[in-house]
């Protein structure tokens, strides 16, 4: 068992940041929350959260437009051409909306990843390492969109070795919680 | 749910049109095996027409092992994977779409090519229709039993040859009955027994192969 009576209170409006030295399974509470671990306790409706994990979950040979039709529709909602359209927009990547993934470099498949979250529209974002292959302005960027989430009443889990500049709670998965 | 399954079927198409490898590699590496049989056996037509149903639906059993293996990887490597259970309520309609794609452009597009196969290895031409109908009732229950063994072994890293472990003596029945059913005609007699069975197979497995893989592949997820 790697976790034993922990509790982290997520509340609307924030954005927690978790920290913690390898191994210390910041990936694995943020899975666990997904709710692709098994867990004894009470567990999050999955509909309401928007996971981004190491990798990208996006299929290579699709394009971003195909990939995130996809996730609109396994979700159950009707595809939205105009509201992928503005969120590869926001990502910047507005061009590439018909290259296959595969062709594009990892800072741009992440960028695409990152595009689920305005499509999807959920309340709860569990982001692992969001920030891994992107350059200052996708950090900036996904700064940006953590900030007009928590301002309009989300909140987002954060698990980061690099520090989260809109953090509003730190949480240090060594034994103790230390806050910002 | 039908929006899921249209959706998915429509994605499913997409990469086999885009990867188009994936169909094509099995149906080589079938036409090669079949012809290296045939050149082990010096080519002599008596002995390529006794052995032919029992080569064809080995071969066929071991192409379909080679396809099975990478149907989950790439969407378990990508994440794909982790997004459809996070997000579908029914994921195993979504796994159906990809079963029923899957058999399309594998097992279906091996009967359509068994019959030049099955010409080659000098089976009469009265034979191959029988033959057709039972891997066109056979290739399912290979699709369905190897897509549960694949979703077992997706997390692996050697799980190639585990699946082939796994599924292959589960489905020796399929292949008793495939060949009985060819050889049969061959003795003149009606193989409608055979062909009932591989159909009861067939059924049972694509009704339980969807709920079956997507507990495996949540099992995968979760190592």
């Amino acid at each position: 068992m790697l976790f034993t009576g922990l509790s982290l209170r997520l509340a609307a409006g924030e954005c927690v940041e978790l920290r913690g030295p390898n191994g210390s399974g910041k990936t694995t509470l943020i899975r666990t929350l997904a709710g692709l671990l098994p867990m004894q306790g009470q567990v999050l409706a999955s509909s309401v959260i928007a996971y981004l994990g190491h990798t990208n979950g996006l299929a290579g040979p699709l394009s971003p437009l195909e990939n995130l039709r996809w996730y609109l529709g396994i979700g159950g909602h009707a595809a939205d051409d105009k509201s992928i359209h503005a969120a590869l927009r926001r990502l910047e990547i507005g061009a590439l909306f018909r290259q296959p993934v595969e062709r594009l470099s990892a800072g741009q498949q992440r960028r695409v990843a990152l595009a689920r979250l305005l499509i999807g529209a959920a309340p709860v974002w569990l982001l692992d390492e969001p920030y891994t292959a992107l350059d200052a302005n996708g950090i900036a960027c996904v700064d940006g969109l953590l900030a007009e989430h928590v301002a309009a009443g989300g909140c987002a889990l954060v698990a980061s070795h690099s520090p989260v500049a809109v953090a509003t709670r730190m949480v240090e998965l060594n034994g103790e919680r230390v806050p910002a | 749910m039908m929006n899921l399954l249209t959706g998915q079927l429509a994605r499913e198409f997409l990469l086999v049109s885009r990867v188009r490898t994936d169909v094509l590699n099995p149906l080589i590496f079938l036409l090669l095996a079949v012809t290296l049989f045939a050149l082990a056996l010096e080519g002599r037509p008596q002995t390529l027409q006794a052995h032919a149903p029992a080569v064809l639906w080995t071969l066929v059993l071991l192409t379909n092992m080679l396809a099975l293996d990478g149907l989950f990887r790439r969407d378990f490597d990508d994440g794909v994977l982790e997004q459809l259970f996070l997000q579908a309520d029914a994921p195993y309609v979504a796994i159906l779409s990809k079963l029923i794609v899957h058999w399309l452009v594998t097992g279906f597009a091996m009967v359509v090519c068994v019959p030049l196969l099955g010409l080659g290895l000098y089976l009469p031409g009265d034979v191959l229709p029988v033959l057709m109908l039972a891997l066109l009732l056979g290739t399912p229950t290979i699709t369905c039993l190897g897509a549960i063994g694949a979703a077992l072994t997706v997390g692996l890293r050697r799980g190639g040859a585990i699946l082939a472990l796994l599924v292959l003596p589960l489905l020796i029945p399929v292949l008793i009955f495939g060949v009985s059913a060819v050889n049969r005609v061959v003795e003149g007699d009606p193989p409608l027994a055979e062909l009932y069975w591989l159909a009861a197979l067939s059924l049972a497995s694509i009704t339980a192969a969807p709920f079956a893989v997507s507990a495996a592949l949540r099992i995968s997820l979760e190592q």
